[in-house]
């Protein structure tokens, strides 16, 4: 943050200088902060490191002494024994395949629709439009039964798409939370540019990947972050739909190895299936910190 | 550039006439771009919706043609001792998120915008537990809860010589332990939404109020509160409508249990739909489906009326 940025946020703030001055209020303020960032590292980071402790510490330890510090030494077998003899590893490709596919079809769905109802506006996109804000309203467990019975009778295809990752692939597309985003965004590009490249002869094809896709960088990587993020997430549909346990993301299995796998081991597990999340998070925060928001505006 | 702002559209306009002058003037292609989404869209939204209403009026077992029954299903949904058990629960769960999950994101988002160093990082830690997969979550508090006195909650409340709780295994603080939960899971994205609406918070009020002497509790509740009024508003119903389909809790923690204590609608749902190997009693299902949703649209209408004269817009 440069000095002006800090300077306007201080202004920005209920405390004025003027109160900033007032010990009493200097000290008061004060303590909540620190309050409030003891709160914060204790309820947001200190689940997370007790996983990470106890993810390497023997059993026995974490059952008697949940609160200590490797009393008696580190179990680095705890994470060898997740990723090879539970499968972790099997499941975690499982779950990274199902999100490239998932964040493919979401993309794809998001950008054709977002370009043809922003940039190309033919006469029915009102109605389409609407059609799509429509399904924002419909919670989604309505879908739930329906959709199901559809991936196994599916109708005119006389072929049942359980165990199909396009099973989890294809539905995942259907976000018009996404759609919404990017033809927002395109609707906020400049025309002129559209104009110009259609004025020296560029079809919608050459307008899509030559023009509105290079622009439309930035809202692509907050759908991507979100869409694989929403994907590593997901657990009631694929729950559903992928019976095999060998294809099986890690949200899925995780549940059902509990009962029959070591705490230690089973703790090693759940600190494997956070940490691509995290990592995700720390790397993109800001699209995180300031896409959130924007989905709560939307959303409103 | 020597071009009006409105310019007409060349491509996405169409000419009154043959459907050879409307492929030659880009509808084709146009049409071509809507496609994937219209495919998908029909396949895995709006044909389920449909199909929904459908199947709430019919017995199907998927193996037999599906039977026109009218109302039965919601008759049975009704009659159903377990019904009125989720309802109470459903309202349990969204009303105790409500007192507990409601303020906290609220109160420490007024803080975090006074900070002035680290900003950046309180946010950060404040997110953190929504960038956790739920069923991640969900599983570690679980053992958080253990119940014995070794347990990690009861062990640390040990020190301050309080419980041990049975949490999750008594019927009394089962919920309130799946809310306590969700609230930590959920509060972080609330805090996101506060921030971003705080900065909009016209600081010329702030001024003015302080030239007039006003203290800080004073211009927290007479400016900051009443200008988040309209963000607060929205976040409240989000809040309701979303309590209101909880599941993942409620299935992970204690299928429903102890002694029902924990079955809500949405398990409910599940439980009619795929509880049973023997086949599923999907009209039910749908049927409390539909009137789930109709209950929250209704809802959020009256929620909407009721606070229209308070937003701000």
């Amino acid at each position: 943050m440069t000095d002006v940025a800090v300077e306007r946020s201080v202004d920005q703030a209920v405390i004025t200088a003027a109160d900033w001055r007032r010990p009493r209020v200097r000290l008061g303020v004060g303590a909540a902060q620190v309050v409030l960032l003891g709160g914060l590292v204790v309820l947001g980071l200190g689940p997370l490191l007790w996983l990470a402790k106890s993810a390497v510490t023997p059993t026995p330890d974490t059952l008697q002494q949940p609160m200590a510090l490797f009393p008696h030494g580190i179990a680095w077998g705890n994470l060898r024994q997740a990723w090879f003899d539970v499968r972790v590893g099997r499941y975690f490709w499982n779950t990274v395949v199902l999100a490239i596919g998932a964040w493919a079809a979401q993309l794809f769905v998001a950008t054709t629709a977002g370009f043809a109802l922003s940039v190309l506006r033919p006469r029915y996109a009102k109605l389409i439009t609407g059609l799509l804000l429509g399904t924002l309203f419909v919670p989604a467990v309505v879908l739930l039964v329906p959709l199901y019975i559809e991936i196994v009778h599916p109708p005119l295809i006389n072929h049942s798409f359980i165990d199909s990752y396009w099973a989890v692939w294809l539905p995942a597309g259907a976000s018009a939370f996404n759609v919404v985003l990017v033809k927002r965004f395109m609707d906020n590009l400049p025309r002129e540019i559209f104009d110009a490249a259609r004025v020296d002869g560029a079809g919608a094809f050459r307008l899509f990947f030559s023009v509105a896709l290079p622009m439309s960088r930035p809202i692509l990587g907050v759908v991507s972050v979100f869409a694989v993020l929403a994907s590593w997430k997901d657990f009631l549909w694929p729950l559903l739909v992928l019976t095999n346990p060998d294809e099986q993301p890690l949200s899925v299995r995780l549940p059902s190895i509990q009962a029959q796998t070591d705490l230690g081991v089973f703790l090693a597990a759940l600190f494997i299936a956070t940490l691509v999340p995290i990592a995700a998070f720390l790397i993109f925060q800001r699209t995180f910190l300031r896409g959130s928001g924007l989905g709560g505006a939307i959303k409103g | 550039m020597l071009m009006t702002k409105r310019q007409p559209r060349t491509i996405g306009r169409r000419r009154r006439g043959t459907p050879s002058s409307w492929a030659r003037g880009g509808g084709l292609s146009t049409l071509l771009f809507l496609l994937p989404m219209i495919v998908v869209f029909g396949a895995f939204s709006w044909y389920p919706i449909v199909r929904t209403v459908i199947m709430s009026l019919q017995h199907t077992n998927l193996v037999q043609p599906a039977k026109w029954v009218g109302l039965q299903n919601f008759r049975n949904v009704i009659h159903d001792p377990l019904f009125p058990i989720a309802v109470k629960n459903t309202a349990e769960f969204a009303g105790l998120a409500l007192i507990i999950g409601y303020p906290i994101p609220l109160v420490a988002a007024v803080l975090m915008s006074e900070v002035r160093r680290l900003r950046g990082v309180y946010s950060a830690l404040a997110y953190l537990p929504v960038v956790i997969p739920p069923v991640v979550a969900v599983l570690l508090w679980k053992t958080f809860y253990s119940g014995g006195p070794t347990g990690v909650f009861n062990t640390v409340l040990g020190w301050v010589h309080l419980g041990p709780y049975p949490w999750l295994q008594s019927q009394h603080t089962a919920m309130p332990s799946l809310v306590l939960e969700s609230t930590w899971a959920n509060a972080g994205g609330t805090v996101i939404i506060y921030l971003a609406a705080l900065t909009g918070v016209n600081r010329e009020l702030y001024e003015a109020a302080a030239v007039d002497g006003a203290s800080l509790w004073h211009k927290i509740w007479h400016i900051t509160l009443p200008q988040l009024r309209g963000v607060l508003l929205v976040t409240m119903i989000l809040q309701i409508i979303g309590t209101a389909q909880v599941f993942l809790e409620p299935y992970l923690f204690t299928s429903g249990g102890p002694n029902n204590s924990t079955v809500t609608v949405l398990l409910l749902i599940f439980n009619y739909a795929f509880g049973n190997s023997l086949g599923g009693d999907y009209g039910s299902a749908t049927a409390l489906s539909l009137m789930l949703a109709a209950f929250l649209a209704v809802l959020s209408l009256v929620y909407l009326r009721a606070t229209r004269a308070w937003s701000t817009s």
